[in-house]
């Protein structure tokens, strides 16, 4: 008999997420075209509805025999990965209406992500892991295809699926040999299982496929790609609400399933931090297109959180929320700002476009140099904060070398995002954009008001709420 | 104390006015950086100067409290903010100076900018305020992580000052200044962290109190050195100077120089000096080896320049040579004299810069070649930039001997070797300096050009006679100044001795 009390308590907001996709399906079947515009407005109920019910159902619980074990670890990203999704979805709206392509199977996928999203955080099992995985890269490979008709955005939906798959078959290969080798599948089973060569051998080959989820080097090669050829709503959504809940993902299954061999992991790890730290930014040079440059700084970013997973969990998961929080919220406002770049009815994406933007849409143009000057962990934004935990957290572990590879990624990133400001401020003013979409603009300035100046003075709130979040991880 | 935060008060103040003029803008014109008609730069050049001259008046009054024979730190704030990382700002006699100087020299950038930047006024009267707040927080601030903050956060108002309204390799110069002194601050701000977890505490009084082992010490001293050396800037590590000052608009080179200079002395007497005592002993030779080399080297370059504002940034290089000997001489008359030094340099090199901004505004061009026999033309330009002259080679009566004489006095009892390395330096000084006047002020007028050359105007007096005068007066009664940085002085020696 299921108790479906605790199932509440424990998966509440995708129980929520699941019946709003069905309906959803239900209602583009009955309603057709006519749900096309209003499914915008049900799929952002759907998603800040989730995030509510994450907060009434904050502590968490534990269902399905020990399938799903969620905590307020996890709930803050669930949180996070909602709320931002979201506002993702808002502010699709106007892009997919002048592109032709509103139709209510984007609100449904970004649903289903969603989904996916919360089902991963709330996997306690490789099973439930494995399945949570697939219901979000599914849905994220046909998101990227949406544009069906356009060659780009059908590659990057190709790309990404088969690099996907791959790395989709690299972590179920570890799991297999996880479970082979410890005989369980649960992580707290997983947790304390004796060491052995196999086990390693299949926890290495599933940071190979978290690691591709999360975009860090060198499983990083569609992330470019992808953010280009993708819709720009789309890679707005894939730059923050996924990579939040699936950084937090990586980090839960090293705590909780690997959590007692970090000297094994440690090192490899920081690995890939590092490596994504360098790649990501010295990448993101020679970049003249915008979405691109935002790839490459997200696998930069990545390995920054990276290097609070490497610290392990008692100095590293506070500092992960904090600076995965802020990334988000940054990430999400610089989209916003793509999505701005519209000229002669079309988009425009290369750099340059930004031209003299300062003396064309100034506000706009403050905003994004504050988003800038926060993501690349600047003071006086609030970014700086987020750079300072994860900086904090790693030499707290003794973690020097990659430290200093921070320091000098964060030098190296300066060069392209002050390039960036150098064109918005500096150069020959260019042809105005096109008006912006009210929830578009509200998305820039909002996210630039909260990442850049709220979270400089109220860091402390988020710091302690990440804090304490992170305590409730299983020890 | 408690009451009125007049502290904050004084820091925040243009931030305040800053996003006010930015909100104004928005509401009357819809945008504030379309290029109106000169009446609303003026107005926003107007509303600038009011807000500055108002800080000035606030950090007057901030000084008024302020006892000049206490020697600990006073006007303390104390707010929580995050975690252990704490607001807390106060000002000590090495600070107390150096805020008045950061705000006297405001209000007059901004009159000097009144005729010689004409496009997106706003934007430029907007950053000045935000760099002020900036700077103030610097010297303010005794909580090494809200210190950093403000340190590095100066770099972003100070690039587009350059970058935008700067001459013609503008965008070089600004990410020359911008990189080059990141690379710095990211140096400390790993020892930041370090110390901040090894000292549980960002608190700075807490940190000079703690005792760090001598092999760390030597790691973390480099780490600020790093940072402090750039922004100093000490020879091998000043290239970023000449370009930042040449490609600067005129206000921009004298806040630079006036100012965002002195944030490396300070560092060095605020963090290197109290907390890291061992390695600053260990270190000493090299600084007194740089420190010479610095004087010497740099004001050989300084005699070969063609370009004014090239020749007195590297002269700044020089006379920042004298402020690190004096520091790491260790001795009251040295340290007294770095100090003393910083705030005349900030005078006397604010001063020439404007002077140089005075003929650039006319003839557009910083060659000497250009100019010669102004006397002719310029009476009272001749008659303080002569003034000016003679206070950078430092000339009894004026400040600059003041700070010259100290530094080496400090130097001698240090090292011989050091003090008559610096000595060499003052005679070269003389002689670019008076190369310099020689070649533009004497002589007859060879450039028809400059025949129906203007004298100064009065918005060029107002903005340069104070400098005057007060480079006079601390010339005469350097007192004044002693007074007030005596006791943080003796503070810091006593910490180096005890810590």
């Amino acid at each position: 008999m299921l108790d479906y009390t605790a199932m509440i308590l424990a998966i509440g907001p995708e129980l929520w997420l699941a019946a709003a996709g069905l309906v959803g399906v239900l209602l583009g079947a009955l309603l057709k075209d006519r749900f096309n515009s209003l499914s915008f407005k049900y799929g952002a109920l759907a998603l800040f509805g989730a995030a509510a019910l994450t907060l009434v159902f904050y502590q968490g619980g534990e269902a399905f025999g020990g399938l799903v074990r969620t905590n307020t670890f996890v709930n803050f990203a669930k949180f996070v990965s909602f709320s931002v999704g979201g506002f993702a979805l808002i502010m699709s709206e106007g892009f997919l209406k002048r592109h032709d392509t509103i139709r209510y199977e984007y609100v449904l996928l970004t649903i289903f992500a969603s989904l996916g999203m919360g089902i991963i955080l709330s996997a306690s099992d490789l099973m439930t892991l494995y399945m949570g995985i697939e219901t979000l890269s599914l849905s994220s490979y046909v998101l990227a295809a949406f544009h069906r008709d356009s060659a780009r955005s059908s590659e990057a939906g190709l790309k990404y699926f088969v690099l996907g798959a791959l790395a989709s078959g690299m972590l179920l290969y570890g799991a297999s040999l996880v479970y082979g080798f410890s005989g369980t599948t649960s992580y707290a089973g997983i947790f304390t299982a004796d060491t052995s060569i196999g086990l390693l051998f299949g926890m290495v080959m599933m940071i190979v496929g978290l690691a591709f989820k999360v975009s860090a080097a060198p499983m990083h090669v569609w992330t470019p790609d992808v953010y280009e050829g993708a819709p720009t709503p789309v890679g707005a959504f894939f730059a923050t609400a996924p990579k939040m809940a699936s950084m937090v993902v990586f980090a839960n299954v090293m705590f909780t399933a690997f959590g007692n061999i970090l000297d094994q992991w440690q090192m490899v790890i920081s690995i890939i931090a590092g490596m994504s730290m360098l790649i990501g930014s010295f990448g993101a040079l020679t970049q003249t297109n915008i979405k691109r440059l935002l790839g490459y700084s997200s696998i930069a970013n990545m390995g920054y959180a990276l290097v609070a997973v490497a610290a392990g969990r008692e100095t590293g998961a506070g500092a992960l929320l904090v600076f995965m929080t802020l990334y988000v919220i940054s990430s999400l406002g610089l989209f916003a700002g793509v999505l701005a770049m519209r000229r002669r009815g079309g988009m425009v994406e290369s750099i340059d476009e930004l031209g003299g933007l300062m003396s064309t849409r100034p506000w706009l143009a403050i905003a994004l140099s504050i988003l800038i000057f926060s993501i690349a962990g600047l003071p006086p934004f609030g970014g700086f904060f987020g750079k300072w935990e994860v900086f904090n957290a790693g030499i707290q572990a003794g973690l020097m070398p990659l430290a200093i590879i921070l320091v000098v990624a964060s030098v190296v990133s300066l060069g392209y995002y002050l390039r960036v400001v150098k064109i918005m401020w500096f150069d020959e003013p260019k042809e105005r954009f096109e008006p912006i979409d009210g929830s578009v603009t509200l998305t820039v300035l909002a996210s630039a008001f909260v990442a850049g100046i709220v979270f400089l003075i109220f860091i402390n709130a988020l710091a302690d709420w990440a804090n304490t979040a992170a305590l409730g991880l299983p020890s | 104390m408690g009451g009125f935060p007049i502290l904050s008060a004084v820091v925040f103040l243009p931030l305040i006015g800053a996003l006010i003029i930015m909100g104004v803008r928005t509401a009357t014109a819809g945008s504030f950086s379309k290029e109106e008609a000169g009446k609303d730069n003026r107005a926003a050049l107007l509303a600038g100067m009011i807000i500055s001259g108002a800080t000035f008046i606030a950090s007057v009054a901030a000084f008024l409290t302020f006892d000049s024979n206490a020697s600990g730190y006073q006007l303390v704030e104390h707010y929580a903010w995050y975690g252990a990382v704490t607001y807390k700002v106060g000002v000590d006699g090495l600070s107390m100076p150096l805020i008045l100087l950061t705000t006297f020299l405001t209000p007059i950038c901004l009159l000097a900018s009144w005729n010689s930047i004409h496009t997106r006024v706003t934007e430029y009267v907007v950053a000045f305020l935000i760099l002020e707040t900036f700077m103030l927080g610097v010297f303010a601030a005794l909580d090494i992580v809200l210190f950093y903050i403000f340190f590095e956060a100066g770099l972003i108002p100070m690039f587009l000052i350059i970058g935008i309204w700067g001459g013609k390799e503008k965008i070089y110069a600004a990410f020359k200044f911008f990189l080059y002194t990141l690379l710095g601050s990211l140096l400390m701000l790993v020892a930041v962290v370090y110390m901040f977890q090894a000292a549980g505490s960002s608190d700075i009084e807490v940190l000079e109190k703690f005792a760090f082992a001598p092999e760390v010490q030597t790691w973390l001293w480099l780490a600020f050195a790093a940072s402090f050396a750039v922004k100093l800037p000490m020879w091998p590590v000043h290239t970023w100077l000449p370009d930042a000052h040449v490609q600067a608009p005129t206000a921009g080179s004298v806040i630079l120089a006036g100012v965002l200079l002195k944030m490396g002395g300070y560092g060095f007497l605020r963090f290197s000096l109290p907390m890291f005592p061992d390695a600053s002993h260990l270190f000493q030779p090299a600084m007194f080896a740089l420190a010479v080399i610095a004087i010497v080297y740099t004001s050989l370059v300084a005699w070969r320049q063609t370009d004014m504002k090239k020749l007195i940034a590297y002269s700044s290089v020089a006379h920042m040579g004298f402020v690190t000997l004096g520091i790491f001489s260790f001795n009251e008359v040295g340290v007294q004299g770095a100090i003393f030094q910083m705030l005349s340099h900030g005078l006397i090199s604010g001063a020439l810069f404007l002077i140089v901004g005075v003929v650039y505004d006319r003839m557009h061009t910083r060659e000497i070649a250009a100019y010669g026999g102004l006397v002719n033309r310029m009476p009272v330009y001749a008659t303080l930039f002569m003034l000016f002259t003679m206070a950078n080679v430092g000339l009894p009566g004026t400040s600059g001997f003041i700070g010259e004489i100290l530094t080496m006095v400090g130097g001698f009892q240090a090292s011989t070797w050091a003090a008559a390395g610096a000595a060499l330096g003052v005679i070269f000084s003389a002689v670019y300096m008076l190369t310099l006047y020689r070649r533009t002020v004497f002589g007859e007028i060879t450039n028809p050009k400059l025949e129906g050359i203007r004298d100064m105007s009065m918005i060029e007096l107002v903005c340069i006679v104070p400098l005057a005068l007060l480079t006079l007066l601390f010339g005469v009664a350097p007192n004044l100044i002693f007074h007030i940085t005596e006791g943080a002085t003796n503070r810091i020696l006593s910490l180096m001795v005890g810590g």
